[in-house]
């Protein structure tokens, strides 16, 4: 037997992840305890700086590894170079978040870590073991973090939901990819495809089940409707952080390694998935936005705000084409950086033992904290489509690829959606700006790091909106060979 | 093209937003700072305006000052500006009442003036970018952009007690219709991209495109929504009685008097020029909803007990008038047409004004607590009635030129509609005069009007730049037509052009095939 080739630069930036990783855990254990708190998050950043550095200068090529169970091409580095970005930013916010709310423990920033290094695995798993271990080592680190919080008794019920829930639902992928594997005898994405094309397994029932089987697991992941029981709860009772972590980065994940399997490995089933998918999508962005409507927590809103996005993405994958893809990936990234900053405002309100994440507690904040509210109102808009923030050219671009596959009443219904997304997104600009506030909100403490991940946000909101050229064109070379 | 080596419409549109960036540092408790920048600004950007009309070569209907740089050239989505004379004369309207409506706000706006301006100079910006855009998404973001700034001024500065319903009202229906005419935008360009293999958002290469009827019908279905909730036309008209009721004054002078004309000028602009069949075989529908509107209007207006809704009523008759001109698809009804617009603007806005300077002494708007004023107050008096008369159409001022343009341009069209609409011009006498009656003439019934102050100088030299306007209009008109005279042409005998070619339909083969 051949040992395979292993070349280790190709999975430097996982190394790197996993090393910080262990070195925060293990610097926990083996410093004072006085003050290290906040260099953990600092080397956390290191990490995560290293990371990047050594991601960038694979950009343009395409490689394969470990025996081809590993790949890292355009499509890759896209994702992990928005992981990364969220990463980085769900560290800068949590440094302050942790240390007011007792979580700063160094397994906090290791998790997050390894979350983020799953994250990679499964955009760059060119074979379905390594997406599902990808998928493991991610869910297992957010289902921890989730309930870091161990006296809130929301956060623990959020955990004990996410992982209930999460193991049926990686349950069921697993059984997708076992059947995938009995009918097709591989697991290599590309072996599938060829094979299927070969031996016309078009109504192969095997198959068609592991179809299923596929898309709920993804669909959990992403927050799709039917899907999406666990998305509000877990949500709102997760540490604020983490949330937003998981909006952005677990999300980004799902519809990475959706998108590798099913363009890559089922393409043949096309007409197949497009039709429950276009299902999934619309319901998904009608029950997220007209769900969203009622809500008086800003942690529920988002979330159910967060499941409409991930119908947006969806009209794009229905689309399927070159426009779509790229413009999932310009959207996931977009969608990073107004989530992660309408996050950190929510976070930057509340202060020890008073978490202020009501909607109502947004009353006059406008004029009161004016910084803080112009970002969340930027957040909030550009989450809502409008021009010329990061969220309107995303949308842009999903509904013009639906719209150049004459999915036109998709494209319709979806645009309806953004329309009424409209109204609760700028509910809470009118409480901010038109309404007296009904109680006192003082003695916020901005941590300086959050303040830093603010002002990212807010730039990444506004370069991508008002000069998105390069960050799409980067997206489409990004894509090139995925189908 | 550049004045002076410089990209004259780039600069009117950045130029508030660096106004607003000045007045960030200015502290927000030095109101008067903050009043005489922007008071600054909007005055320098009004006089960067003026070379427009005069370096405009009025014996082209080309566009004119273009500057046309990509701006996502992969998607080929272009910074492309322009104007014609139909858009020259808005932009200046824009910059013109921009001014005014800063001065009106002198003594209006007590609190957050600051956010006040900032948000005026993006509106500014806003209004500029939509009327100069040649590129569909950059037109389409543009007009987004004008939407929240708007928002604001209603919901924060609005009156108390309805402003966020009107603002949150004002916000969902733009943006309602807005959605589906970017769906619309997208389907274009990619029929566009199929037929013609080039990837543009130029609405002057898509001017050329041929489509099917058929998909004509619900390209301009969505383009006709977006610009008929704008206008409003009936039935869509509901949002603006409230959103100018409760906006404050300066809000509602720049909403009548330019952010109702994008909805005009994006009819005459994008949606007939783009889709000239299905525009000439739906000219009886929007026809009749804009004659309906000149009545109802009228009518409604007749009735309501509040100044600012009479008026805000009285846009809808005004705004149907200038619809059906458009769609009368011939010279007088769609110079008349422009020429309404601008008259709104000037007189409308100028109403808004004047109910302003009475709602900041009394603060109401009822006419039942009103009578008499013009004992007390005779210099607001002359420019109420001048200003009125001009909104009913009397000969020597702007009114008049426009409507009568419009009637003719109507008659020649279709003989009952130029009928019907008549009845409006009586009606619209009506209401103004019995409002100006129960408003000014009379005995003095309520005590608090005897003590009424008169206007103060800085009110004067708002209404006065409008009065000129106003006369300067309806005199020499020839001033404002000559500028427009060929655009309008170039406009009709495109539009008769391809309506007459029958949308240089790929369709004889199927008509071979069904013989």
């Amino acid at each position: 037997m051949k040992i395979p080739e292993i070349d280790l630069y190709l999975i430097a930036p996982e190394i790197i992840l996993a090393a910080f990783g262990f070195l925060v855990l293990l610097l926990d254990v083996f410093l004072p305890n006085k003050g290290r708190k906040s260099y953990l998050g600092m080397v956390t950043l290191i990490g995560i700086v290293l990371a990047f550095l050594y991601t960038l200068p694979q950009i343009g090529l395409v490689k394969s590894g470990f025996a081809g169970m590993y790949i890292s091409d355009g499509f890759a580095l896209f994702f992990k170079i928005t992981f990364l970005i969220i990463a980085f930013l769900t560290v800068l916010i949590s440094m302050g978040y942790t240390q007011r709310e007792g979580i700063a423990f160094g397994e906090y920033y290791a998790l997050i870590l390894f979350a983020t290094l799953g994250m990679m695995l499964m955009a760059s798993g060119s074979h379905l073991i390594t997406i599902f271990l990808g998928l493991e080592t991610m869910s297992i680190s957010i289902y921890v973090l989730v309930g870091l919080m161990r006296e809130d008794k929301r956060s623990v019920e959020a955990a004990l939901k996410y992982f209930l829930l999460g193991a049926f639902a990686t349950g069921f992928l697993l059984y997708g990819i076992a059947l995938i594997y009995g009918a097709t005898g591989s697991l290599y994405l590309k072996d599938i495809a060829t094979y299927i094309a070969s031996k016309s397994l078009l109504r192969n029932p095997m198959l068609l089940m592991s179809l299923v089987f596929l898309t709920i697991g993804f669909g959990f992941k992403i927050a799709s409707v039917p899907f999406h029981m666990w998305t509000p709860d877990v949500y709102e009772g997760a540490p604020t952080s983490i949330t937003a972590f998981m909006a952005t980065g677990v999300k980004a994940a799902g519809f990475s390694a959706l998108i590798r399997v099913f363009f890559s490995a089922l393409p043949a089933f096309r007409p197949d998935w497009t039709s429950i998918m276009w299902v999934i999508c619309v319901a998904t962005m009608t029950l997220g936005n007209i769900a969203a409507i009622s809500q008086t927590n800003i942690k529920r809103m988002l979330a159910y705000s967060s499941i409409a996005h991930a119908g947006y993405i969806l009209v794009a994958f229905v689309a399927g084409n070159d426009l779509g893809t790229s413009g999932i990936l310009f959207y996931l990234m977009a969608y990073a950086f107004m989530n992660l900053g309408a996050f950190t405002c929510v976070i930057l309100l509340g202060k020890k033992g008073e978490e202020n994440t009501l909607i109502t507690d947004y009353a006059g904040i406008g004029f009161k904290y004016p910084l803080l509210a112009v970002s969340m109102t930027i957040f909030l808009l550009s989450m809502a489509g409008i021009p010329p923030l990061s969220g309107f050219m995303a949308k842009f671009y999903v509904f013009s690829a639906a719209v150049k596959e004459k999915f036109y009443w998709l494209a319709i219904l979806g645009v309806l959606n953004s329309a009424v997304s409209v109204y609760y997104y700028l509910r809470v600009t009118v409480l901010m700006y038109f309404r007296e506030s009904e109680r006192e909100i003082t003695g916020l403490q901005f941590s300086p790091a959050s303040v830093i991940a603010l002002i990212l946000a807010v730039i990444g909101t506004l370069y991508m909106g008002i000069f998105p050229a390069n960050v799409l064109s980067f997206a489409q070379r990004s894509i090139a060979g995925l189908m | 093209m550049t004045i002076l080596g410089i990209p004259i419409l780039s600069l009117l549109i950045f130029f508030p937003i660096l106004g607003a960036i000045i007045l960030l540092f200015i502290n927000k408790e030095n109101g008067r700072a903050l009043r005489w920048v922007t008071l600054l600004f909007s005055f320098i950007e009004f006089i960067f305006s003026l070379p427009l009309f005069f370096a405009f070569d009025s014996k082209t209907g080309a566009m004119q000052f273009v500057e046309d740089w990509w701006w996502i050239q992969s998607y080929g989505i272009s910074y492309k500006l322009g104007i014609d004379g139909i858009s020259l004369l808005l932009v200046l309207l824009t910059t013109f009442l921009t001014v005014l409506c800063i001065l009106c706000s002198w003594t209006a706006i007590t609190f957050r003036v600051k956010e006040f301006m900032i948000s005026f100079l993006f509106l500014e910006t806003g209004m500029i970018g939509a009327l100069v855009a040649l590129d569909l998404v950059l037109f389409y973001v543009f007009w987004e952009v004008m939407l929240i700034p708007m928002y604001l001024l209603i919901g924060v500065w609005g009156d108390p007690k309805r402003r966020i319903y009107a603002a949150i009202k004002f916000f969902l229906f733009t943006m309602a219709g807005s959605v589906l005419m970017l769906v619309a935008i997208l389907a274009l360009y990619f029929l566009n991209q199929k037929a013609t293999g080039i990837a543009t958002f130029d609405v002057l290469e898509l001017y050329q495109l041929g489509l099917p009827v058929g998909t004509q019908y619900w390209l301009f279905g969505a383009f006709a929504l977006a610009f008929a909730i704008k206008v409003p036309m009936f039935p869509f008209h509901t949002w603006l009685p409230d959103a100018h009721t409760e906006a404050p004054t300066a809000g509602s002078v720049i909403l009548a008097g330019v952010l109702l004309k994008m909805g005009t000028y994006g009819f005459i602009r994008f949606a007939i020029p783009l889709f000239p069949n299905a525009a000439f075989d739906l000219l009886p529908l929007v026809s009749v909803l804009a004659i309906i509107g000149i009545i109802y209007g009228a009518l409604v207006s007749m009735m309501q007990p509040d100044l600012k809704r009479l008026v805000a009523f009285s846009s809808v008759s005004h705004l149907g008038y200038v619809m059906l001109g458009m769609f009368a698809f011939n010279m007088q009804g769609i110079q008349g047409s422009i020429y309404q617009m601008l008259n709104h603007g000037i007189s409308t806005g100028s109403l808004f004004l004047i109910v302003g300077m009475v709602y900041e002494r009394r603060h109401t708007r009822l006419i039942s607590d009103f009578g008499g004023l013009s004992k007390v107050m005779p210099i607001y008096a002359v420019f109420f009635m001048i200003v009125t008369l001009s909104s009913i159409g009397l000969p020597g001022t702007n009114g008049f030129v426009g409507e009568f343009l419009i009637l003719l341009g109507a008659f020649r069209s279709n003989v009952v509609y130029g009928v019907l609409a008549a009845t409006g011009v009586i009606l619209g006498a009506a209401y103004m005069l019995w409002m100006f009656q129960r408003v000014m003439f009379g005995k003095i019934t309520k005590p608090e009007n005897e003590k009424l102050k008169d206007l103060n100088a800085r009110e004067i030299g708002i209404l006065v730049p409008m009065v000129i306007v106003i006369f300067l209009m309806g005199i020499y008109p020839k001033l404002f037509f000559s500028k427009m005279d060929a655009s309008v042409e170039k406009f009709i005998k495109d539009f008769h052009g391809r309506v007459e070619m029958k949308a240089d339909l790929p369709a004889p083969k199927v008509a071979e095939a069904k013989k």
